[in-house]
């Protein structure tokens, strides 16, 4: 029998350290208390920005991917409700950033992302829920509120990836 | 990276507030209503479609009071009360929207065509 070995390269390794990360503040937000069900400021999606930034496109949507899993499994909801609704905000806002990373770099920074992104996040999550989990025409009545919260959290989250890569940046050149 | 906040980061922010803005006067406004819904005292009397031109008495303690469904909306023409506050309150168009005629127990209630009566599971 031969052993069963699998190879790692240095691109894995960075991928899990993100992805780690991502996990960590996940955990850490589950914690705190949410001013409305459902309304969650998502600062592991600060990650995803940052190694959007830094990295890739495909890095982030393995950082972004695995953290939805491997938090997922930690909480016991794989394959629940709250894991379809975290998988689909996170397909929703890769997808979102795939497309919004081609604005032009000089006019749109993280912060448009991150907006575009937490939009994204809460339109694919809303679509979920009206379709499978409460078909109800009445949620139309939260579609304002979640939408403030994306903006407000959207924007801070942004700011926050901007302020990572800005200190990064300088790190790197002093 | 110069500054964090680009201009377009800037014109995005602003575009996404318009959307929020919107969002709200799209969703908040109750939609459009296709019914209004007349009690008296603590039963209905009557439920009549805003799709029609009608002028409808309805008795109470006081006396008539006239409500008038004219292009999609209602409201109370006259009323036998004293502050009239019903009539003031003019025409209703959204769904929710309710005028109350408290002295002759009369009140309009404006309802939206919901998609479902009840739900289960």
């Amino acid at each position: 029998m031969t052993p069963l070995t699998i190879k790692t390269t240095l691109r894995d390794h960075q991928v899990a350290r993100l992805a780690a990360f991502a996990i960590v503040l996940h955990l850490a937000e589950a914690v705190m208390p949410a001013p409305l069900p459902g309304v969650k400021p998502g600062i592991a999606n600060i990650i995803t920005l940052y190694v959007l930034h830094r990295y890739d496109f495909a890095t982030a949507a393995w950082v972004s991917l695995l953290r939805v899993f491997a938090v997922s499994l930690l909480f016991g909801s794989f394959l629940t409700p709250t894991f379809a609704l975290s998988l689909t905000g996170a397909l929703a806002s890769l997808f979102t950033l795939a497309l919004a990373m081609h604005l032009p770099k000089r006019l749109f920074g993280p912060v448009s992302h991150s907006i575009f992104a937490a939009f994204a996040h809460i339109a694919g999550q809303l679509l979920v829920v009206r379709l499978w989990l409460i078909p109800h025409a009445g949620l139309a009545y939260l579609v304002p509120v979640f939408a403030v919260f994306a903006l407000l959290f959207g924007t801070l989250n942004g700011l926050i990836a901007a302020k990572l890569l800005a200190a990064d940046l300088k790190e790197e050149k002093g | 990276m110069k500054s964090r906040l680009l201009p377009g980061d800037l014109l995005t922010f602003v575009l996404g507030a318009v959307l929020v803005g919107w969002l709200f006067a799209a969703f908040w406004q109750g939609g459009s209503a296709g019914k209004v819904r007349i009690r008296t005292g603590d039963t209905v009397f009557a439920t009549f479609s805003l799709n029609q031109e009608r002028t409808i008495e309805v008795p109470g303690p006081l006396g008539i009071s006239r409500i008038v469904i004219h292009n999609h909306q209602a409201r109370f023409q006259s009323s036998p009360c004293r502050n009239q506050y019903c009539v003031h309150q003019g025409w209703l168009a959204h769904a929710g929207q309710v005028a109350v005629c408290l002295p002759n127990r009369v009140s309009l209630e404006l309802v939206g065509d919901k998609g479902y009566d009840s739900l289960n599971y």
